[in-house]
């Protein structure tokens, strides 16, 4: 075995393992937070957010650096959203102090 | 930064995103892991954003400017029962940033350290991230639409299903057709924009064919196979850039909204090919009409206060109807009421009750229920026979007994079953049948007393008696 490995298949490592690491974590997720689930996940997929910044930075602004800024602005309102709706979510399933005289 | 440094950053955010889904395991642990995905977050974002430190950093500050403004104004507004809509909408902007990210790659390779014009390899994953992403967005758009009630101004928008001649040939071709033109663009030399852009627009049709078709109450099964979408779509631009923190989060994603439509599909006893299929209750309110003689006991709010403050336990079953009417409120007020009166009060929630998974836990939840009163379907089942009165508030498939039946459409479907209880209180509007289009001989036994009404009204009057 010689050379260096192929980028794409050290993707291919990561992408494996991740999805195993997701398949785990999600099924302890307790039913009753299912909907906080979404939108999480929803904000954690606007990483995207990444692939935008990269396309909008180059110093030689061009075509392709304003769909970029686009789609950072696109990215930029579900990582708000996302985060600050599941927050919300999150606050109100605290509220309530467990009750102690249960029949 | 050196290429190292970033991707030990990057790993560093994927352990925060790791741990903000682990802390939905529990109530008590769910904000901290908010907290995580917040860090993570912060951390991919500055990360990048040192990387292009030499470029256009003004107008990506500017750009995350304007989105999280808007985004922190929506996630204030909105209101929970509006709860899919809003997530629908979100799913629709990853597909649409995944879509411009891969359009920019094709312009301009070099701006992503890849080689101009992009490798083979890299345009094979681009072409998977980008229509994933394009029938994510369109797709999103129309469960948007479908969720937000837009049906009665556009028909492409109607919550029932929108079926014609030849659709799944049609979206058959079109895929097929699709599918070649991404070979076309694998195969090109330099940029190749037409098999691309032509690839992309078929995509953005398909996301709107595979929809329209799905009617009202597979809802969560979309949304959640949508959420699926959009962490694929993430994952597929991440293969194309060798970006391993969009790959990582992409699959996170992908997969807990895969779990989620199996979840989903499990509760409705249907296979994940028949709900995308689509078409499902087309004949809704038709079998209604052959209800004949039998004979359905209505009563008043008064009627059913009356039984609900002399039993000794009560259950009650909450669906989309409840959602529809915002009753929650008036639910946790009438649940005190009888709380205080000596009766023990839980809630049985069917996991495909509401339009996205979960759906009913939050409304209850914003109306501060105590989770300790809320059960899940299993949990409660084996004590509904013993229970006084079981209330159903807008349900209606999920506590049909047809579903125990050999023969019927939806026989497997496991259900609340609300039909073992002492006495069945059934609120509805009408008579109609449910989203399966069909008859629930619940609502015809003896013990069963329907209350006709808008759920948050009854719910009101049902406590204006027990006063």
């Amino acid at each position: 075995m010689t050379g260096t490995i192929d980028p794409t298949v050290i993707n291919l490592v990561v992408f494996v393992l991740a999805v195993f690491v997701g398949y785990h974590v999600i099924w302890n997720v307790t039913p009753a937070l299912h909907t906080p689930l979404m939108s999480v996940t929803n904000a954690i997929s606007s990483v995207i957010i990444v692939g935008a910044i990269l396309a909008a930075g180059p110093s030689e602004a061009d075509f392709g650096s304003i769909l970029g800024a686009v789609a950072v602005g696109l990215a930029s309102i579900n990582v708000a959203g996302g985060f600050l709706v599941t927050q919300r979510m999150l606050e109100m399933f605290r509220k309530k102090a467990p009750r102690v005289d249960k029949k | 930064m050196s290429a190292n440094l970033v991707a030990l950053w990057y790993l560093a955010a994927s352990v925060c995103f790791i741990l903000a889904l682990k802390g939905l395991s529990s109530p008590g642990s769910a904000r901290r892991g908010n907290a995580f995905g917040v860090a993570g977050m912060v951390i991919a974002v500055v990360t990048t954003a040192a990387v292009v430190a030499k470029g256009h950093i003004d107008l990506i500050l500017a750009a995350m400017a304007i989105g999280g403004t808007i985004g922190a104004i929506v996630s204030r507004r909105v209101q929970m029962t509006q709860m899919p809509e809003l997530v629908a909408a979100m799913h629709s902007l990853v597909g649409m940033a995944a879509v411009l990210i891969a359009v920019a790659v094709v312009n301009n390779p070099g701006a992503f350290g890849e080689h101009d014009p992009l490798p083979r390899g890299n345009r094979l994953e681009l072409f998977i991230g980008s229509f994933v992403g394009a029938v994510t967005f369109s797709g999103s758009v129309i469960a948007f639409g479908k969720l937000a009630g837009l049906g009665k101004k556009f028909r492409l928008f109607s919550s029932a299903p929108v079926t014609f001649r030849g659709q799944h040939p049609l979206n058959l071709v079109l895929a097929l057709v699709m599918v070649g033109f991404g070979l076309a663009f694998f195969l090109a030399e330099g940029r190749a924009w037409m098999p691309f852009l032509v690839m992309l627009a078929i995509a953005f049709s398909l996301g709107v064919l595979i929809i329209i078709p799905i009617g009202g109450a597979d809802m969560p099964v979309v949304i959640s196979m949508l959420n699926s979408y959009s962490g694929w779509a993430a994952a597929g631009i991440g293969f194309s850039l060798n970006n391993s923190m969009l790959i990582i989060a992409g699959s996170l994603v992908g997969s807990s909204g895969a779990i989620l439509s199996y979840i989903m599909c499990k509760a409705m006893n249907r296979s994940f090919i028949s709900v995308i299929m689509g078409g499902f209750g087309a004949a809704e309110g038709a079998a209604a009409a052959g209800t004949g003689d039998k004979t359905v006991r209505s009563g008043s709010a008064e009627d059913a206060s009356f039984l609900l403050a002399n039993a000794e336990s009560v259950v009650i079953v909450p669906g989309y109807g409840l959602a529809v009417a915002r009753a929650q409120h008036a639910v946790k007020e009438m649940a005190q009421k009888l709380i205080a009166r000596g009766v023990n009060v839980r809630y049985a929630i069917h996991p495909v009750a509401g339009r996205m998974p979960g759906h009913m836990n939050v409304l209850l939840a914003e109306a501060e229920v105590p989770y300790d009163q809320v059960f899940e379907m299993e949990d409660i089942n084996g004590e509904l026979g013993t229970t006084d009165v079981v209330l159903v508030l807008g349900a209606n498939d999920v506590v049909n007994p047809l579903a125990h039946e050999k023969g019927s459409p939806i026989y497997g479907m496991p259900i609340v079953e609300a039909h073992k209880a002492r006495t069945v209180l059934v609120n509805k509007r009408s008579m109609a049948a449910g989203y399966a289009g069909l008859d629930n001989p619940l609502f015809y036994m003896d013990k069963t007393m329907m209350v006709f009404g808008d759920a948050k009204k009854v719910v009101e009057d049902i406590v204006k008696a027990l006063e």
